[in-house]
């Protein structure tokens, strides 16, 4: 399988820069450097067409795996590769090709669109940038892209303000559609929208993949939206992967005992009432993560070797990885 | 997608007419930035409306000088406002200094708004080293008073309109920079800044049309109270004699000029610029301060 | 014996520049003890704005514009601040979507629970305290001594959480209004919530009014479910029957479009269009624009609330099941 875009043992950690007061207790004693890994190297590929969803809780690294792989945020370690080409030894128009193929699709349909710009020029700057439609036909190009979203183009030039929740999400995905991508990372795209307009997004998702033939990396924490969409299915904790499988095979059948209890937890329509049985502790800190597999202090089958040995993602059925112990050597 | 209905959206409401019709909600705002805008006409106006032209020679008479105001020259001239000790019209020489007042106030903000702005927004964007030494330039620019600043500078390059206005900027830019700062901060963590990157936009377009545009609103706030606090500032330097030169008075040449005749009871060459200066000043204040309340998103209910 | 909380007929308006917003409008519903009843809706369905005017919380330019709210047969609406004080953290407490909203960040978690306890009762700091601890304990809060003298930025979202219940369980509350309280919760961290709160109910028996958008959060909690649209309370019934025989096209809409229920990979079914402005609210049923049974008298009048079935209610015309 050719990935179109892949990450390869990506890593990302932040450090947090020492404020003055923590400068200054510096100068008696040592001060540790507080440094998050939000991603831990990971690899994953996205292949032309392709559907792959992307869940974890929150401190996972999803979203951040999901701006690096957009060309958002560099990396601290290892390689984005786009159709086979470290996107960091690119450049000029060969990395703006690169760039322009990845878009993002994000969570707040307020805060994704600059306010102050008409939908015509926030739906119309990129491609009128980079040449994608000439000036006299950008007018056109725009409508185009807004009836194809479900947007009336008449509202060509209004403000985002003006628009209900809904319609804004179809204007970030017609921004996003305007450079002609090849892949779209949506990172919580309907996580902020109401109920009955998550599914006519869903839907356009759908829609928009089957006319353009768009690859999806689709990132949220809803596993029945994930379900429903995606071809794949990677499950992230804590900057790692620890289970990446096909869709209908992770969901009949979870291998890794986080897997099994995001399964177990997620909300379902049920008929009367019944007594919940949660998966135990907190989700750590990505601060000072657990040692050895950092499901460990959560997972009701851990052994001595969790704590102290990191799992390995091991292929352990065709097509289908898991990072655990309990799955042999 | 036939059947995604499109709801009826109320008619095209730009955030500029939204504003505009919050202002006009108050009326002594409103009223405040009538007497600006009129203020600044009449002062635009000058040349036409002026009883005489107090730069030309040729229309003043050293021998209608300090007349009382209202007082009737020999050829039966009025002056309302009285003159000065050189037969200057008094109310001319208002309207002529007001412009000039004006001009320096709102030129040197203009200037210092583009220099603090440019900077403030650079800084935030890229962070790190480039933030550190801007933001340490601004403390460095904040830590003097900026009359001091001022005074030193006109001392070097000495006296002129231009070079008040460089003074005079040189002393503003520091504030616009690092409120500028803080909001592009907050601005550029939102998303609309990553959808931007993500369309391979150039950095400088990023900055200037997408994050800059967002940070202004606090900004014309400070810049209206700025250039009330310039004028004022012009006519501490033009009072101590190190400001505009004398062949183009401002209100604070003015009032310079009087003072050293309030004693002898000819009040009316400093008081009366004094007031307009004090008038001007008060109402961009309350032009300001509505704009503040109007701006301030922990205000809004 | 009446219920624990009886609302009747309530109207909660809101007066704007752009004219009157009726957010909540006629809506009745009663819980009894040890009950929880599940308000579901979308935004600006009035399901805030209903749990707020039950806790006397509506500010201006918002107000009750009538109808009546009972707690154990006393009147509410009406009442001064000095009546709602006696009332609010004591007889009906309040958990919120964002714990911060009950948290002060700069004070201790044991000053405010303290100060809390102290509000309404006159205990002693060391009694209150070991009661603060115990409350603490309850609400699966490990080690609660140490934790009671940190501040809230040093708990973890779902412990703040924690702490806000536990505040509110403080003066075993008739009644608990609970806004959204797992939505920005992680997903095991959200069951967790859902499970304490479960047990904590069964203990005390509190009446639970669960407010959120997530019918599936509600669906294993709650024995009744009221369902929202644009102020109104469109449907009402025993949770069960609710779900699996919706007699409102929107409620039967609302479970259609959950992927769940739908095949794989297939456009799931939709309702259309979008929630209409309080402002514009059509003449009819307000739903009818994106409903698909509308028929002619739906965008004629609004219909009015009728029973349906032994013991559900329904403001629908054209009910999708006649009921048995």
């Amino acid at each position: 399988m050719s990935a179109l875009i892949e990450a390869r043992n990506v890593s990302k950690r932040f450090a947090r820069e020492p404020d003055l007061a923590a400068k200054i207790a510096g100068l008696f004693g040592n001060v540790r450097r507080e440094v998050v890994h939000a991603l831990d190297s990971v690899s994953l590929a996205v292949a032309p067409g392709e559907v792959v969803g992307l869940v974890g809780e929150s401190g996972s690294g999803k979203s951040t795996l999901g701006r690096i792989l957009a060309g958002v945020w560099e990396p601290t370690g290892g390689d984005v590769l786009f159709d086979g080409c470290r996107t960091a030894d690119l450049s000029g128009d060969e990395r703006r090709k690169a760039d322009l193929a990845v878009q993002m699709v994000f969570q707040d349909p307020m805060s994704s669109l600059n306010p102050r710009m008409r939908v015509a020029d926030i739906i119309g700057e990129a491609p009128l940038f980079h040449g994608v439609a000439a000036k006299a036909e950008v007018a056109a190009y725009v409508a185009d892209l807004m009836r194809k979203v479900g947007l009336d183009p008449s509202f060509a030039d209004r403000y985002p303000h003006q628009f209900s929740g809904g319609q804004r999400a179809r204007i970030g995905i017609a921004r996003a559609l305007a450079v002609k991508p090849r892949v779209i990372v949506a990172d919580e795209a309907i996580a902020a929208l109401d109920v009955s307009i998550q599914a006519q997004v869903i839907n356009l998702f759908m829609q928009l993949r089957a006319e353009f033939g768009l690859a999806y990396l689709f990132i949220s924490h809803d596993l029945g939206v994930v379900r429903h969409l995606a071809d794949r299915v990677a499950i992230l904790y804590l900057g790692r992967i620890v289970e990446i499988a096909k869709a209908d095979e992770l969901f009949a059948a979870p291998n890794h005992p986080y897997t099994q209890a995001l399964l177990a937890n997620m909300p379902k329509v049920e008929t009367g009432k019944h007594a919940f049985a949660p998966l135990q502790g907190e989700i750590p800190s990505p601060l000072n993560p657990p040692s050895g597999c950092h499901f460990h202090p959560r997972c009701p089958f851990a052994t001595a070797r969790c704590s102290d040995e990191v799992p390995a993602l091991k292929e352990i059925a065709p097509g289908r990885l898991a990072a655990c112990h309990l799955n042999g050597p | 997608m036939s059947d995604v209905a499109i709801e009826a959206i109320p008619a095209v409401e730009t955030p500029l007419r939204r504003f505009i019709a919050d202002y006009c909600a108050n009326r002594l705002a409103l009223a405040a930035l009538v007497v600006v805008l009129v203020l600044a006409l009449l002062s635009l106006l000058a040349p036409w409306i002026a009883p005489q032209n107090p730069y030309d020679l040729t229309q003043i008479s050293i021998f209608d000088n300090m007349l009382k105001p209202g007082e009737r020259s020999m050829d039966g001239n009025l002056f309302v406002l009285g003159t000065d000790e050189q037969g200057r019209d008094m109310l001319s020489a208002m309207l002529y200094g007001l412009k000039m007042s004006l001009f320096v106030g709102a030129a040197s903000t203009a200037m210092g708004l583009a220099v603090g702005v440019s900077l403030g927004v650079t800084a935030a964007y890229f962070g790190g080293r480039i933030d550190a030494a801007i933001m340490r330039l601004v403390d460095l620019q904040l830590s003097f008073p900026a009359i001091l600043i001022a005074l030193i500078l006109l001392a070097v390059l000495g006296k002129g309109v231009d070079k008040v206005i460089l003074a005079l900027t040189l002393v503003q830019w520091a504030y616009y920079a690092r409120t500028v700062r803080g909001n592009a901060l907050v601005e550029r963590r939102r998303e609309y800044i990553e959808a931007a990157q993500c369309l391979a936009l150039p950095r400088s377009r990023i900055i200037f049309r997408h994050l800059l545009p967002n940070c202004m609103a606090p900004l014309i706030v400070i810049a209206t109270v700025q250039v009330a606090h310039a004028i004022s500032l012009e006519a501490t330097l033009s009072f101590l004699g190190v400001g505009v030169p004398i062949t183009e008075p401002s209100l604070g040449l003015l009032i310079s000029n009087g003072y050293k005749y309030i004693l002898s009871g000819k009040y009316w060459v400093s008081l009366f610029p004094g007031l307009l200066l004090l008038f001007t000043i008060l109402t961009i204040n309350l032009v300001g301060d509505h704009l503040r309340d109007l701006l301030n998103p922990r205000l809004k209910t | 014996m009446s219920a624990t909380l009886e609302v009747a007929g309530l109207e909660t308006h809101f007066v704007t520049r752009a004219g009157v917003v009726k957010a909540v409008d006629g809506v009745s519903f009663s819980v009894d003890r040890g009950q929880v009843l599940g308000l579901v809706g979308e935004s600006g369905s009035g399901k805030t704005v209903t749990g707020l005017s039950i806790m006397g919380l509506v500010d201006a330019p918002g107000r009750i514009a009538g109808g009546s709210i009972k707690l154990a047969g006393k009147e509410l609406v009406g009442l001064d601040e000095r009546g709602w004080r006696t009332i609010r953290g004591r007889k009906i407490a309040m958990i919120f979507q964002d714990p911060m909203m009950t948290l002060n960040p700069v004070l201790r978690v044991d000053t405010q629970m303290i100060e809390a306890i102290q509000a309404h009762e006159d205990v002693a700091n060391d009694v209150a305290r070991a009661r603060c601890r115990d409350a603490l304990g309850r609400v699966g809060i490990p080690s609660p001594e140490e934790r009671l003298s940190a501040y809230p930025h040093q708990f973890s979202g779902g412990m703040r959480q924690r702490v806000a219940i536990a505040i509110a369980l403080l003066h075993n509350p008739d009644l608990i209004i609970a806004d959204e309280p797992t939505t920005a919760l992680d997903v095991t961290i959200q069951a967790q919530i859902i499970a304490q709160v479960q047990k904590l109910a069964a203990e005390t028996g509190a009446a639970i009014v669960w407010v959120t958008h997530d019918l599936a959060v509600v669906s294993g909690l709650s024995d009744r479910l009221a369902v929202m649209y644009a102020g109104r309370i469109i449907e009402e019934g025993p949770t069960a029957e609710v779900l699996t025989r919706p007699g409102h096209p929107y409620t039967a809409g609302l479970l259609a479009s959950l992927p769940i229920n739908n095949p794989r990979g297939r456009p799931l079914n939709q309702i259309p269009g979008s929630t209409p402005s309080l402002l514009r609210l059509p003449p009819g049923c307000p739903f009818a624009p994106r409903c698909g049974a509308c028929q002619d008298d739906c965008t004629v009048t609004r219909p009015p609330e009728t029973r349906f079935g032994m013991d559900r209610r329904l403001r629908c015309f054209h009910p999708l099941e006649a009921s048995a």
